[in-house]
């Protein structure tokens, strides 16, 4: 079944805190409700469907529903993939909607890593019973290590370079600046990404994403709520989901899941890349950028490095804007977690509310694209591509 | 400017049932593949079935200790002290991933031929890890 067309995000909302060492993490996912609804124009008691991950308390539905009082549920879903599990919600939501099995779907993200002192260098326990874990944890395997192998053979197997990853960053914090919310406001130099120190090579730190407090919300309902509210309309045309993992051993880590739900997202909205105006590309790291822009199709495998550079990136300056709050790079990585805040832009892009300096000229046509877990190893990836009705 | 490889704590594995025999092969001095006597074909990390074709008659196999770096990363932020990250594609053609020790760090490369050598971990599990060969 397409769900293409039968539902739309009518609601959008990115918590302003960065830092919040007297939230509650459940204060933090029922203020992004409450954001959420009163962006849309719904109260608390539409909501007939809730979607949360693992950063919800407790890592399901339950607590929330119960703090939050919602008492109309008809459809849950706690799918956790990562930072791309709300890609995921929105394409679950819009397949509970257009199934009949609700009407307004609420999705929610919140932490406070920034508070709890979360680092990229620290091993991850997955708990116990991880098949892979005996055999990695001995190792170090850490985010940045992770992805910054990655980088290592993309640069050994297509000559991409320090450089080209720096422009990334540079682009972020371009758009940055006009962010009053941001963490990162200060327009940086590729020479500047360059001198930052070396985490994990070849990814310094500016490389990398912020660790911020805070979160986001979305709300998926159905066609004939979409247009009984006094919001743009965007509606979901396409969507794709996988993971990718090692293959038994054959592990290949020049492309990720994005090859596999691009395709699919592009094949349901009737598309192409190049039909898109704005793209928000999951960015904990550079390289994450270069890899998906180039497992989306935006250009050919090996060549992102040269479709990043110069610039390319910049609202207004390149082709191709990506990011314009500032991405994860520079404005906020919620939780650990960036695949809502990649929602949220695309949103304001395609309602044609993102910062006047880094709004897209007639967008109409947007993607959001995340990945959970870690390139190196294993991943979740999610595609949702929306269009201004 | 070299940074020399420096011993550093290694966590323990903490084994899942079945994982056994590998470690055991690891504290005799032997790196193990998983091989299905089925399909024929080759995996790791280890599993109860083969994850290419599904058959349970699977075996483990001692690998030649040999092969190139596929990718590394040094991590010189966080931890104590630096230490290499890698996957190794062995000559069997199965990659995994290890460490790279007993070298300058800062010599690695994409590409250079390793061999397998033992590291114990906090509690005297032999641990596979490479170094140049």
């Amino acid at each position: 079944m397409s769900i293409k067309g039968k539902a739309y995000i009518v609601g959008a909302f990115e918590h302003p805190l960065r830092k919040a060492p007297n939230h509650s993490l459940s204060q933090l996912h029922a203020e992004i409700a409450k954001g959420t609804l009163e962006d849309a124009g719904l109260t608390k008691n539409d909501i007939d469907g809730l979607f949360v991950a693992g950063d919800a308390p407790g890592g399901n539905v339950w607590s929330l529903a119960n703090y939050m009082n919602l008492n109309q549920l008809k459809h849950i879903d706690s799918t956790d993939m990562g930072g791309t599990s709300y890609l995921l919600h929105v394409a679950h939501a819009a397949e509970a909607i257009a199934a009949g099995k609700c009407n307004v779907a609420l999705v929610t993200l919140a932490g406070r890593p920034n508070s709890e002192g979360s680092s990229g260098t620290q091993v991850r326990e997955r708990g116990a019973g991880v098949p892979d874990s005996p055999f990695e944890l001995p190792y170090s395997p850490v985010t940045v290590n992770l992805y910054a192998m990655c980088a290592m053979r993309h640069m050994y197997q297509y000559g991409t370079t320090s450089e080209q990853l720096a422009w990334v960053k540079v682009a972020a914090s371009h758009h940055a600046q006009h962010n009053p919310n941001a963490m990162l406001r200060d327009v940086v130099t590729v020479e500047q990404v360059l001198a930052s120190p070396m985490i994990s090579d070849p990814l310094h730190r500016m490389d990398c994403c912020v660790v911020s407090d805070g979160g986001g919300g979305v709300i998926v309902a159905r066609p004939e709520i979409a247009k009984s509210l006094k919001r743009p309309k965007v509606k979901i045309t396409g969507v794709g989901e996988s993971t990718k993992h090692q293959m038994a051993g054959n592990v290949d880590l020049t492309y990720s899941g994005a090859a596999w739900t691009g395709p699919r997202a592009f094949e349901m909205a009737g598309i192409k890349p190049s039909d898109i105006k704005y793209a928000s590309i999951y960015d904990s790291f550079t390289i994450t950028v270069v890899m998906q822009i180039e497992d989306l199709g935006f250009c050919k495998k090996g060549e992102g490095g040269k479709f990043v550079a110069d610039g390319n990136l910049i609202s207004g300056q390149g082709k191709f804007p990506f990011n314009t709050d500032g991405g994860g790079l520079c404005n906020n990585h919620p939780a650990n977690r960036g695949g809502m805040t990649k929602i949220i832009e695309a949103v304001r892009q395609l309602r044609g509310e993102a910062h006047p300096k880094v709004q897209v000229k007639n967008c109409d046509l947007a993607l959001a694209h995340g990945t959970g877990g870690a390139l190196g190893a294993r991943h979740g990836s999610g595609t949702v591509i929306m269009e201004r009705e | 400017m070299a940074t020399p490889y420096q011993a550093r704590k290694i966590r323990d594995p903490q084994l899942n049932p079945g994982d056994e025999a590998y470690f055991k092969a690891a504290g005799e001095g032997k790196l193990m593949l998983g091989k299905c006597k089925d399909c024929g074909k080759i995996h790791h990390y280890p599993r109860a079935i083969c994850p290419h074709c599904f058959s349970q008659n699977l075996e483990l196999v001692p690998a030649k200790g040999t092969g190139e770096i596929y990718t590394y990363s040094v991590t010189r932020r966080g931890p104590p002290t630096p230490y290499a990250i890698a996957y190794v594609k062995l000559d069997e053609g199965v990659s995994l991933m290890t460490n790279i020790v007993n070298c300058d760090l800062d010599t690695i490369k994409v590409g250079q031929k390793v061999k397998v050598c033992f590291v114990k971990s906090e509690n005297g599990t032999a641990v596979p890890m490479f170094e140049p060969a």
